[in-house]
């Protein structure tokens, strides 16, 4: 069994390669064009990382959860406030999939980064990065979650602005950073509402900050038996906690700050997108699952906006013609289906979505990454008939296509199937909804998927970073695109993809197995991680075959429309003009948010207001404290006459008032 | 004789000397106006003296506690240190009329007005 110094080395071994690699590394070797050992440390530290998260993954399985209380940091309000550690079953599926992910992407990232003059400052804020969502999973205490769930933030925002001279790229870093903000207040507003009910928990016996004793009230709350948080309450609670899951998860109405994000390099995007960052929202919904299941509002909620942004953010990925955006686009659909599993109960099957899915996203970004590498662009009307010349690149991507838009028998598959199920499965309305919502993202996902697919791989050429710039017209870009060198990429790149191949191949069936399968028992995952006496479904073989159908229908229609040159595609795009603008806009929600929101809202409205408020009320005061005395002393000074017989005047009748003051009080 | 008639001297004095002290304009007279309070309060003082402590002392012989017979000669204590403060007082106040009246060959006080802002 891991001891709990094992457990807390999984996340100071990246916090030490990120002291190690800015402190010592940085320094001495400033003016080295690639200091490989830089990006050596972080592998290693990874590496040393899923080694410890393996083995507390089988100390998981054998013994149960390992919680730590840790040690007593503040004792607030007749409260201890614990850095504890909590390692159940999700932690260790976490733990695995974070140091996993983050280990290949580290290793595809020393090839992709070689050259950049940023390459240690990159992997020092790797290590931060994967370090603070190891952090974030491990936390046993809801601060020290809020804590690490911050320097997520922080180190998403570090990566995305990491070409911080592209104006474009420190943009987007602010927005992931405010928009993530936003969110993250209603998660300190639901800790700050715990804090202040935390008699009643005192009352039970409970420590309102610890998790473990959150996730122990809400029987109790559920029973009616916990008054403080009864009604209401509990419902206030989840839904600050969905905020800032919807936040970080990129949920709708958040969800802008996502597609912004790809200004970052693509190893990143591909551990934001698999790993770390969006992950921690659908892990908090896990992390604090019973108090949503306590409230049956909020359950509601997260189940729509779950399953409207699975359809939202796949129909912005119909028509984006930038691989990363289709791939962002494609990620926040994804996450809403994991989100929506959750609101309709389904836990077990959102957590294996969210494992499945980390393998084929980042194995689709790293492909996305590697066909950069070779034509210069992300714009995929630039691209096209890259199978001949990347055949490996070509097997990898398609192998996370096919997951991605749930082919059997790829890891999508399996995890889209438990979640369609569990949706199938439900008795009310509501559930309606959400299963009709998610099998039409079903058949969306398909149809996107393919066609970046076939817009980067199939039909010819069309010229690269040179063409874009021809297009762009050469005022707009300053130096001459590198003509592209077509040509598949090296084994560093390619190693990373087929590890993450594998897994998003066989991960499906190998953990979650329909039937035993060897030694793995059947539903195995489902087990694992769901909730005490959770029953695995049976696998609906008539709603699989269904879904799979749909899927394999769009990618017929894709394969029409845009296998073949891109005739059809374009006839259909043209036909449809003022829907491709409105998806090519975002539905003009960033332009509400920008224009309206920002410009109009804040800057106009609230910071006219406090413009006024500064210059005429503020100022105001600050004037009349400078009149007031400099008058007041004017007048004053009227009294010295340096007549010594008007000063005695005064001391007269000074004596004067005092004796008659005395007299009449006395 | 009683209390009250020494008072009411004491207290005509004293408001004399104020409005001498307030209105005139030569430095000598205001002096002398000083002077007259000085006197109203020695008159005052000595008065309470012969008046107040000593029929304390008439009325209850045997209470005459060393307190009270201490209190007995006070008032006319400092009637003698009011004499002796006020004739250095006059010697010192003298001097800086004729310090006065060497600089500015006059001695109205209204011309005394350097400290003026």
């Amino acid at each position: 069994m891991i001891s709990e110094a094992g457990i807390w080395g999984i996340f100071l071994i990246p916090v030490g390669a990120l002291a190690i690699i800015a402190l010592v590394i940085r320094p001495l070797l400033r003016h080295h064009r690639t200091p490989v050992i830089a990006g050596l440390i972080t592998m290693g530290a990874l590496a040393a990382s899923l080694v410890l998260s393996v083995w507390a993954l089988v100390s998981v399985m054998e013994d149960g959860p390992l919680i730590y209380d840790g040690v007593t940091w503040l004792t607030v309000a007749g409260m201890e406030m614990r850095v504890g550690l909590m390692v159940d079953s999700l932690t260790a599926i976490m733990l695995v999939v974070v140091t996993g992910v983050s280990l290949t992407v580290q290793v595809y990232s020393h090839a992709y980064m070689k050259g950049d003059t940023g390459y240690v400052r990159y992997f020092a804020f790797m290590s931060l990065f994967s370090a603070a969502m190891i952090g974030l999973v491990i936390a046993g205490n809801i601060i020290q979650l809020y804590v690490m769930w911050e320097l997520v933030g922080l180190g998403s925002y570090l990566l995305i602005g990491f070409w911080f001279h592209r104006p474009a790229a420190a943009a987007a870093a602010k927005k992931a950073f405010l928009v993530t903000r936003i969110g993250d207040f209603g998660f300190l507003l639901a800790i700050l509402y715990l804090f202040f009910n935390r008699g009643a928990f005192i009352e039970q016996g409970l420590n309102p900050l610890n998790i473990v004793d959150i996730q122990a009230a809400a029987p109790l709350i559920a029973a009616g038996t916990f008054a403080a948080l009864g009604g209401l309450g509990v419902t206030w609670v989840a839904v600050g906690i969905f905020a800032g899951a919807v936040g970080k998860s990129a949920q709708f109405p958040l969800h802008v700050w996502l597609p912004d994000a790809m200004e970052g390099p693509t190893p990143v995007s591909a551990l934001i997108h698999a790993a770390t960052m969006v992950a921690a929202g659908v892990f908090l919904i896990a992390r604090f699952f019973p108090i949503f299941q306590a409230s049956e509002e909020a359950m509601a909620a997260v189940a729509l906006v779950g399953a409207f942004t699975a359809v939202f953010a796949a129909t912005m990925a119909l028509t984006s013609n930038d691989i990363k955006r289709v791939l962002a686009f494609s990620t926040v659909s994804q996450l809403g289906y994991m989100v929506a599993a959750l609101g309709i109960g389904a836990y077990g099957p959102a957590i294996f979505h969210l494992f499945t899915h980390a393998f084929f996203k980042a194995l689709l970004f790293l492909g996305a990454g590697s066909v950069n590498h070779a034509t210069g662009v992300f714009d995929m009307r630039y691209m096209g008939g890259l199978r001949k010349v990347m055949p490996w690149t070509y097997g990898l991507m398609l192998i996370g296509s096919l997951s991605l838009a749930g082919i059997f028998p790829f890891a999508g598959f399996w995890s889209k199937d438990e979640i369609l199920g569990h949706a199938w499965r439900g008795p009310d309305g509501l559930d309606a909804i959400v299963f009709a919502l998610l099998i039409a993202g079903v058949a969306l996902t398909a149809f996107y998927t393919f066609r970046m697919f076939y817009m980067t791989f199939h039909g010819e050429f069309r010229g690269g970073a040179e063409a874009e710039q021809k297009a762009q017209g050469d005022a707009a870009v300053g130096n001459p695109a590198p003509k592209p060198h077509l040509a598949e990429s090296s084994l560093v790149m390619l190693l990373p993809m087929g590890a993450l191949a594998l897994g998003a191949a066989a991960a499906g069936y190998l953990v979650n197995p329909q039937v035993d399968l060897l030694d793995i028992p059947a539903h195995w995952f489902s087990y694992f991680v769901g909730p005490e006496g959770a029953k695995a479904p049976p696998l609906n073989s008539g709603l699989a075959a269904f879904a799979m159908g749909l899927s394999v229908l769009f990618i017929g229609i894709a394969s029409l429309t845009h296998l073949k040159g891109r005739g059809a595609g374009k006839r259909v795009e043209r036909a449809v003009q003022p829907a491709v603008t409105a998806l090519n806009r975002r539905y003009y929600i960033d332009d509400l948010y920008e224009g309206k929101v920002v410009k109009t809202g804040f800057y106009r409205y609230l910071g006219g207001f406090l413009d006024w408020f500064d210059q005429q009320i503020v100022d105001a005061l600050v004037d009349a404290a400078g009149w007031l005395s400099r008058n007041l002393g004017w007048a004053v000074g009227r009294v010295q006459t340096g007549q010594a017989q008007f000063y005695a005047i005064g001391a007269s009748l000074g004596a004067l008032a005092i004796l008659v003051t005395y007299l009449i009080w006395s | 004789m009683d209390l009250e008639k020494f008072l009411i001297l004491s207290a005509v004095l004293f408001c004399i000397g104020i409005y001498g002290v307030l209105a005139r304009r030569n430095a000598i007279t205001v002096f002398m106006s000083l002077e007259l309070m000085f006197t109203a309060v020695t008159l005052a003082a000595v008065a309470m003296s012969r008046y107040v402590a000593s029929r304390q002392v008439l009325a209850n012989p045997g209470d005459a506690s060393e307190a009270v017979l201490q209190t007995l000669l006070t008032g006319q204590v400092f009637a003698l240190f009011i004499i002796v403060v006020a004739a250095a007082e006059i010697a010192l106040g003298l001097g800086i009329v004729i310090a006065f009246y060497r600089s500015r060959e006059t001695v109205d006080i209204s011309q005394a007005n350097l400290m003026s802002r």
